[in-house]
Parts: C-alpha cells; sequence; structure tokens
C-alpha cells in the first residue's frame, strides 16, 4: 500500500486520503492495482484496512512512531521517509532498491536541477 | 551533494557566511524559493526535522517539513501580497518519527526591484509548553509517564530534581518501560527545554556510520563524505543529547565518548579542529552494563561517568496496581481516538491481563489494549478480543494481590502463598516459582523429567523456566 498526495507519495502516512493498494504475485509481477479514495484521514483505519486486507508492504513518508511499531509488530515491511512520486517508489519496491528514507523527487532550485 | 554557502557582503565590514548567522539563531530556519522548494536551512531545522541541507535542497517543502499545514493550509498559498508575516500553529513528523507541535512563520523574501524572491520559514519546536498543558489534571504522572506504585512515585519526586542540575543521567530498565519517555521528561523540565533535544539509538547504526553520526565528519574525511557534517554532539549545543542502547557502543566509540565527556570537546571524523559544546548527556540502556563491565565489553571508567545520577525504571509487573491504571489509560485513549462504545473489560479478560506477565512491559500492555478495542465489536472486551498468544496461554495466578484495590476478583493463590510463609503478594510469584522448581528438582534428583511431572509441567516449559531464573 502507498497513501497518496496527488501522484507522490503522502508526505505524512496520517494525513493521507486516497491510496494506492498493488497485488503482486511471486517474482515481483504485477497482478493488481486500485487506488482507493478514503472517507477522511485517518491512521487507525488505514492500519486497519492494511491489515484486514492482508497487506504486508507499506510504502510511506512521515510516519509516527506508534504507527511504525504497530505495524512492525503486525510483521509488515514498512519502508518510511520516502518522497517523491508514487510510480517511481513503487519501481524501486518491485526492484528491491527501495531504502527509508528515499528522496525520489527531482532537486530542483528556482527552476534548475542541482 | 556539492554546496557551498554563500556569503553575504557590505552588512558588516568583512564579508559574512549565510550559514553562520543562521546558525546562530536557535529557531528552525527554511528558506525556500518561490516554488517552496528548499534552498538553505539552519542548524536548529537539521536537529528538529533530522534533514541535513544535502538532504533537502531542491526538494519540495512539503516532504521536508512534513507538518499538517502544508497538506491542509500552506501558509505561502494564505499569503496576501500586502507582504506580511504569516503565523500558525500546527505539527510536524521528524526523520526519527516523532510527531511534535510547532509554530510556523513565513514570510516572503523581497528582493530590491520588490518583488517576491523566495520565502522564509521559522519553526519553533512548542513541545515544553504544550505537554504540561495537554496533561493537567491528570493524576498519578509526571510528563508522560503515569504510574501509583511506590517505586514510581519515587521517581517522581526524582525527576524534577535531576532535571533541573546538569548532571549525566543514566536510566536503566527492561525494554517497553519507557526508558525514552524519561528521558524526554528530564530535557522538557530542565533549563535546556528550549534548546534542541537529540536522540541517538547506539544500536541501530554500524559502527562506522555511528562514529560519523555521533561526531560529525569533515568534507573528503573518507569516499562518500562530499560535505561537512556537524554530527548529532554538535546538533545537540545548548540542549540535551539522548543517547539510547548505549550498552551496544562499540568499545572504539566509548573511547571517544569518554575523551568528550572529560574535555567536552567534539573532534569531527578527519578534523583537528574541536568543537566545545555545551550539553547535558543522558544515556539509556537495557543491558547490565556492570556485568558488561566484568566481561569487558563496556569500559569501567565510562561507566562512571554516565552513572552520576541513575533512574531505574521497574518492569510493569512489580509495579504495584500501576498495570490497572495503565490498563484504564490506554483503554480511554484508544475508546476515544477510535470512537467505539465500549463500556469496558470483562471480568476474565481483566482477570488474565491483571496475572499476566508483560515481558514487553507498557509497550506490550498498550498494543495489546489498542488490539483489543480495534477487535472488539460488543459493549465489552472478551476474551476473543485478545491477541491469540494471551488466550493460548494460561494466566499465571502469580500476582494475585498486586491490584486488589481495584475490586477484581482473582484466582485463589493460597497453595503459592503457602509455598513462602512471609509472602505478602505481587512480585514474588517469581521468587516462588523459583523455589517450587528447586523443591521439585532436588525432589527428582536433579532429573528435569521427573521435576517436570511433579510440578505438571512439560519439559519444554521447566527448561524455559530455569533458563529464565537462571537456576542452571
Amino acid at each position: 500500500m502507498i497513501p497518496l498526495y496527488k501522484n507522490e507519495v503522502a508526505p505524512r502516512f496520517d494525513l493521507a486520503t486516497e491510496v494506492m493498494v498493488a497485488i503482486v504475485s511471486t517474482g515481483n509481477k504485477l497482478e493488481e492495482q486500485k487506488i482507493i479514495v478514503l472517507p477522511r484521514s485517518s491512521p487507525e483505519d488505514l492500519c486497519h484496512q492494511m491489515l484486514s486486507e492482508n497487506i504486508n508492504t507499506l510504502i510511506c513518508g512521515a510516519i509516527e512512531d506508534e504507527y511504525y511499531q504497530f505495524l512492525k509488530w503486525k510483521k509488515l515491511s514498512v519502508f518510511y521517509n520516502v518522497s517523491g512520486k508514487w510510480e517511481h517508489a513503487f519501481k524501486k519496491l518491485l526492484n528491491n532498491s527501495l531504502k527509508n528514507g528515499d528522496l525520489l523527487s527531482k532537486r530542483i532550485v528556482e527552476g534548475k536541477n542541482v | 551533494m556539492d554546496f557551498s554557502y554563500p556569503h553575504i557582503h557590505h552588512l558588516v565590514t568583512h564579508p559574512v557566511e549565510f550559514k553562520c548567522l543562521i546558525d546562530a539563531i536557535p529557531l528552525g530556519i527554511l528558506v525556500l524559493d518561490p516554488d517552496r522548494r528548499v534552498v538553505s536551512l539552519n542548524r536548529t531545522f537539521q536537529a528538529l526535522s533530522g534533514f541535513s541541507l544535502s538532504d533537502a535542497r531542491g526538494i519540495h517543502c512539503r516532504n521536508i517539513l512534513r507538518s499538517t499545514a502544508c497538506i491542509y493550509e500552506c501558509p505561502i498559498l494564505k499569503m496576501t501580497h500586502d507582504d506580511r508575516p504569516v503565523f500558525c500553529e500546527s505539527d510536524m513528523i521528524n526523520l526519527d518519527r516523532q510527531h511534535f507541535p510547532i509554530r510556523m512563520t513565513t514570510a516572503p523574501i523581497i528582493d530590491i526591484n520588490g518583488k517576491t524572491a523566495g520565502f522564509i520559514e521559522t519553526i519553533e519546536d512548542i513541545r515544553t509548553s504544550q505537554t504540561f498543558d495537554t496533561n493537567k489534571g491528570m493524576a498519578y504522572s509526571f510528563a508522560n509517564i503515569i504510574g501509583r506504585s511506590h517505586q514510581m512515585e519515587k521517581i517522581f519526586q526524582t525527576l524534577p530534581v535531576l532535571a533541573q542540575s546538569d548532571t549525566s543521567v543514566l536510566i536503566t530498565g527492561e525494554t517497553g518501560t519507557g526508558k525514552d519517555l524519561v528521558a524526554e521528561a528530564i530535557h522538557q523540565t530542565s533549563g535546556r527545554a528550549s534548546g534542541p533535544f537529540i536522540k541517538i539509538n547506539c544500536g541501530a547504526l554500524p559502527e562506522t556510520l555511528l562514529e560519523s553520526e555521533i561526531f560529525g565528519h569533515q568534507k573528503g574525511a573518507f569516499t562518500g563524505a562530499v560535505e561537512n557534517k556537524p554530527g548529532r554532539f554538535r546538533l545537540a549545543h545548548n540542549g540535551t543529547i539522548f543517547l539510547t542502547e548505549i550498552g551496544d557502543l562499540p568499545i572504539s566509540l566509548q573511547v571517544k565518548l569518554l575523551t568528550f565527556l572529560d574535555d567536552k570537546i567534539i573532534y569531527p571524523l578527519g578534523s583537528t579542529k574541536g568543537f566545545k559544546a555545551n550539553v547535558r548527556m543522558v544515556t539509556a540502556t537495557h543491558r547490565d552494563l556492570e556485568l558488561m563491565v566484568s566481561e569487558g565489553r563496556f569500559r569501567k571508567d565510562l561507566l562512571f561517568r554516565l552513572n552520576v545520577a541513575r533512574i531505574h525504571l521497574p518492569p510493569l509487573r512489580e509495579r504495584d496496581g500501576d498495570i490497572r491504571l495503565l490498563l484504564d489509560y490506554f483503554f480511554n485513549t484508544y475508546k476515544k481516538q477510535l470512537a467505539k462504545r465500549i463500556n469496558g473489560f470483562s471480568r476474565e479478560v481483566l482477570t488474565r491481563l491483571l496475572n499476566y506477565d508483560y515481558e514487553g512491559n507498557i509497550r506490550e500492555l498498550k498494543n495489546i489494549v489498542e488490539y483489543a478495542v480495534n477487535i472488539a465489536t460488543g459493549p465489552m472486551i472478551e476474551v476473543q478480543h485478545l491477541p491469540a498468544y494471551l488466550v493460548e496461554e494460561p494466566p499465571t495466578p502469580g500476582r494475585a494481590h498486586a491490584d486488589q484495590n481495584n475490586n477484581t476478583v482473582f484466582p485463589d493463590d493460597d497453595e503459592y502463598i503457602g509455598l513462602n510463609g512471609t509472602m505478602s503478594g505481587k512480585g514474588e510469584w517469581a521468587l516462588a516459582e523459583k523455589k517450587m522448581i528447586l523443591k521439585a528438582l532436588i525432589q527428582a534428583r536433579g532429573k528435569k523429567t521427573k521435576a517436570a511431572q511433579i510440578l505438571g509441567w512439560g519439559r519444554s516449559t521447566l527448561w524455559r523456566k530455569i533458563k529464565h531464573h537462571k537456576l542452571e
């Protein structure tokens, strides 16, 4: 699951109102992908949804330690402090190259790449 | 990323480095371009957020500041054209996953032609002023620590006194007993509360990274050191540094830490120029440091320097009456948070929870309550709403007296008390169990299978308990 903010990984897990859920089979083959619009932002609801849908991997931006510890306790793989386009982050996950803290957006200052 | 800081000319006679100017300000500062991408930030912001300038430069500010205001009501977008700064109170989550309240001031940077050249944001950590407000009226607590047992009362009396001094504090206790909370409470109630509180987990990073993380490095000190890194000690200047899992600190770094404690000067990796850091040190560990000293895994002289004042947090199973208090506290918290209409725990659940051992201490209790409140659908939390591992294992009838003030009915424990005539209640179950095992082993002439039969346990249970009580 990736909580979204427009077409990016949501900067905050607890404030996301849209999520991308993907089903990936062994061999990292994408089986199904859907974007779900949530009625409100709620980290508890997100945690509950992940458990009820048997999600095993979360890619997110900032996440409060309380939810992180809960999800780790529930044996989920959590890639946190990730920012940038969600498709980019997802591709990196499938390539096994995604790391915590990956800042994947283009670095631009006053219109110039830096 | 290679980046050299700009200089400011004509402010004073000689050019001034912009970095020195903003680093001297005790508020987090973010300088943004007109598209709200990070141009520069100061040392205080790095301490608050965890992002260095090389991490953040060119990235959109909402991915660096990560505050609620960034998502719902960006102060820059709210800005009118009269160039007046915008104030707001919000919150942020830093790289260490800490969530805390902030006060933000955003102002435009106007160039000499009167056009907006960017924005400047100042961020103030307002944990100190808010933490105590929200907890006003909460009995049996200090800062965010809750307890009414005599052990905790003693700690509550000691903490404010220790906080006011500048001595090094060593916090010990099992995992989940609240060592981090105590460290934070010491900082927030000390004279350094307005300064940074920097936490380092000594067990979380490999030795080479840890050295650079704690002490910083000079550009070119090693392959990949493309810019100067201040290190956590420098970031904690005028504040508190909290080294958690100090027992996992490698010996080589123990020597370096010892040197710092002696002369208070930090030498970043690859640098001969020291920095005099005014830092209060708080350390914590769940390991037995004295044992580690005797095994040669921890330096004795470092232990003496760290152990100026020690706070030992008792395990939850030894805290009289606190289990019930914490159960109620977390139940009410999660009930409110999840908007559930649950009245409480059923009697059977309560008996199980009050008699459970909580090896993970408060963290485990909190997780159990959160799980149960999440799962429960009826008016009461029943046994089937508890995590499976609690339901499968029958409750140990040890702490029957612990919470008798709470009008809960407990299993008859006369049999266990009978093993030790002087026994008066909880905390002593461990002792009784140890005696039972020894008695059975003597009776069975050391044969574990027979001893297990006498006790009515499986062999593996007996083996586990022998290991637990260190009877081998």
